[in-house]
């Protein structure tokens, strides 16, 4: 098709337009968590009806004091440090659970091995908002109340049948000759696989690693639902339920804990998208 | 995207069937803890749901007794859960209809080269990877009632008069626009995505051969890229619909089911029911609703998943 310098301008600037919309959509409630956390109160808490005071820039010199709070004298660093214990512990379950199902389901199970591959995908499809129930029971069961230990028990739970899947697509990619040469050589098939599949899979191991603790750092309803003393929390119960003090919000602080927690893990879901996707579109993209 | 058409080309393909015993042992050995830890944390959880919602359990004690269907009837017979089901049923609708109409929008837009691409594809998916809890949080502060930002931008346009206000939160039909805004923003990002690496997936001589046949812009878009997106498209629709059906941070953070349990879906009811209640029975009941869809949504999965088998 055929068109004139007018219509090819149109099309760039509607473009334009088309993305400058959706990334102002997309990015503004962090732009407005970013503002927030370092305006001083004053310029924060006047009322929106007053229409002279433009709320979107600092009217005021910005103020380092609600992150002095966040980290002086809240629980915020605890939290961090308990979601990034809990996360190195479900990770490290996940992998001792995912690589081996998912080796085996790539390479050693034939033709019911892609059944049941996708069978335990579809767990991933049972929601935490049916399981907490039962697993209240479970909890209270083996005495696991408002311990960390609830959730590096449950959270393998969404990682495990995610990442197990994740793996096998990417176990499959590799060529079958590696570990049959191996074998050749005289390695056993564990040895085989210790030896040269995992160091070639490491790629894949390091986005199971990033996707299973990004799943661990974001999950809210099991960590609400089983830890209640406030030095036990995860950030992203945390935050939201003991930072607000009564009914009064600190929003400065709040702010500042959402944004400091959030851009990491954008980063690093970034980093490693197409695998995720990779995985979500099972197999619908020929 | 090449990763994604390499794990899905080999993904498709058919694994020989000559395989040693003793490989078939070693594998039958490599699933079991897997298997194991998904039968008894999933399966066997998904069953005690099933079984709790049917007694009268309660978070006090470990003792209980058979009440048959008796929940579920109190349950469809309480209007605050009705209007949770509809509620769940216009949330999902409404979100997931926005969700793809403009996902396919902006999967277009990033289809072209534009200086910083990167950049935009790094702040257009920040929502979908931020903690949903935290980022409701964020929304949380712009809907506030006294110094909402929106109600700010409105009064500076005059759209909001003198002495007109918006309660986003304490109003049943703006909490429920509320709600629908943040799921529509964090889930846009994911569909994006996955339509995104579906569009690149049509081999660009398809494009070319049709333009030799001197097809148009909209028989390409309907007799080609449709047809194409079409598995692609299904995939994004059924992960947003499950995300959205099951969710309950959005509308427990934001409005706590409010005012007057106006704006409940059925997993925050659940949570309401069962833990803060304590009655375990009724919450898992409410949950139990949550199944049907699922079991439509994982046999959707199948389909899609059998069909890229076939071919």
């Amino acid at each position: 098709m055929r068109r004139g310098p007018v219509q090819r301008a149109l099309a760039t600037v509607g473009h334009r337009v088309v993305i400058l919309g959706f990334t102002a959509f997309a990015i503004f409630p962090f732009y407005w968590m970013l503002i927030t956390a370092f305006k001083q109160n004053s310029d924060l808490y006047v009322g929106a009806s007053n229409t002279a005071h433009n709320p979107f820039i600092f009217n005021e010199p910005p103020t380092l004091v609600h992150l002095r709070i966040l980290f002086g004298s809240t629980l915020f660093p605890t939290w961090l440090f308990n979601t990034l214990w809990v996360g190195a512990l479900v990770v490290a379950i996940t992998l001792l659970l995912a690589v081996p199902a998912a080796y085996s389901l790539a390479r050693l199970t034939g033709r019911w091995g892609e059944r049941l591959s996708i069978g335990i995908f579809l767990t991933y499809l049972v929601p935490s908002t049916l399981l907490f129930i039962p697993f209240s029971r479970l909890v209270a069961l083996l005495g696991l109340q408002n311990q960390l230990w609830a959730l590096v028990l449950i959270y393998p739970t969404f990682t495990v049948p995610f990442c197990t899947w994740l793996l096998m697509g990417f176990f499959k990619t590799l060529p079958k000759e590696v570990e049959e040469s191996a074998m050749v050589d005289g390695c056993s098939r564990v040895g085989a696989i210790t030896r040269v599949v995992l160091p070639l899979a490491v790629p894949g191991l390091l986005t199971v690693v990033i996707f299973a603790l990004t799943l661990t750092i974001q999950e809210f309803v099991y960590s609400l639902t089983f830890i209640s003393s406030v030095e036990r929390m995860t950030v992203s119960v945390g935050v939201p339920v003991a930072l607000v003090r009564g009914d009064v919000y600190y929003w400065g602080s709040l702010m500042a804990a959402c944004l400091i927690t959030s851009v990491p893990l954008a980063v690093l879901y970034n980093l490693f998208l197409d695998r995720f996707i990779a995985g979500f579109t099972i197999g619908a993209i020929k | 995207m090449d990763t994604v058409e390499t794990a899905v080309t080999t993904a498709s393909r058919k694994a020989p069937d000559t395989l040693s015993r003793r490989d078939r042992r070693l594998g039958k050995l490599l699933l079991a803890p897997a298997l194991a830890y998904i039968f008894l944390l999933v399966a066997l959880p998904f069953l005690l749901a099933l079984f709790l919602s049917l007694t009268n359990s309660s978070a006090g004690s470990l003792e209980f007794s058979f009440v048959g269907l008796q929940n579920f009837k109190n349950v469809a017979a309480s209007p605050v859960f009705l209007r949770a089901l509809r509620n769940t049923f216009i949330f999902t609708l409404v979100s997931q209809v926005l969700v793809i109409f403009l996902g396919n929008i902006l999967a277009r837009a990033l289809l072209k080269q534009f200086r910083g691409k990167l950049l935009v594809r790094f702040l257009v998916l920040m929502p979908w990877a931020a903690p949903i809890s935290l980022a409701t949080l964020g929304w949380l502060w712009i809907f506030d009632s006294t110094f909402s930002v929106i109600n700010w931008g409105l009064k500076v346009v005059g759209w909001l008069g003198p002495g007109q206000w918006y309660y986003w939160l304490g109003d049943p039909t703006l909490g429920m626009v509320a709600i629908i805004t943040v799921h529509v923003w964090r889930l846009l990002p994911f569909s994006t995505v996955i339509l995104l690496a579906g569009l690149t997936s049509i081999p660009s001589e398809v494009h070319e051969a049709a333009d030799l046949d001197g097809a148009g812009p909209f028989a390409k878009a309907f007799q080609i890229t449709l047809p194409m997106m079409l598995p692609i498209l299904t995939v994004a629709l059924l992960f947003g619909v499950v995300f959205t059906f099951t969710d309950m941070n959005v509308v427990y953070l934001l409005t706590r089911g409010g005012p007057y349990n106006s704006t409940h879906v059925l997993a925050s009811l659940a949570y309401q029911e069962g833990v803060l209640g304590g009655d375990v029975g009724r919450g898992a009941a409410v949950a139990i609703f949550l199944v049907p869809l699922l079991v439509v949504m994982a046999v959707f999965m199948l389909r899609v998943s059998r069909r890229s088998e076939v071919t």
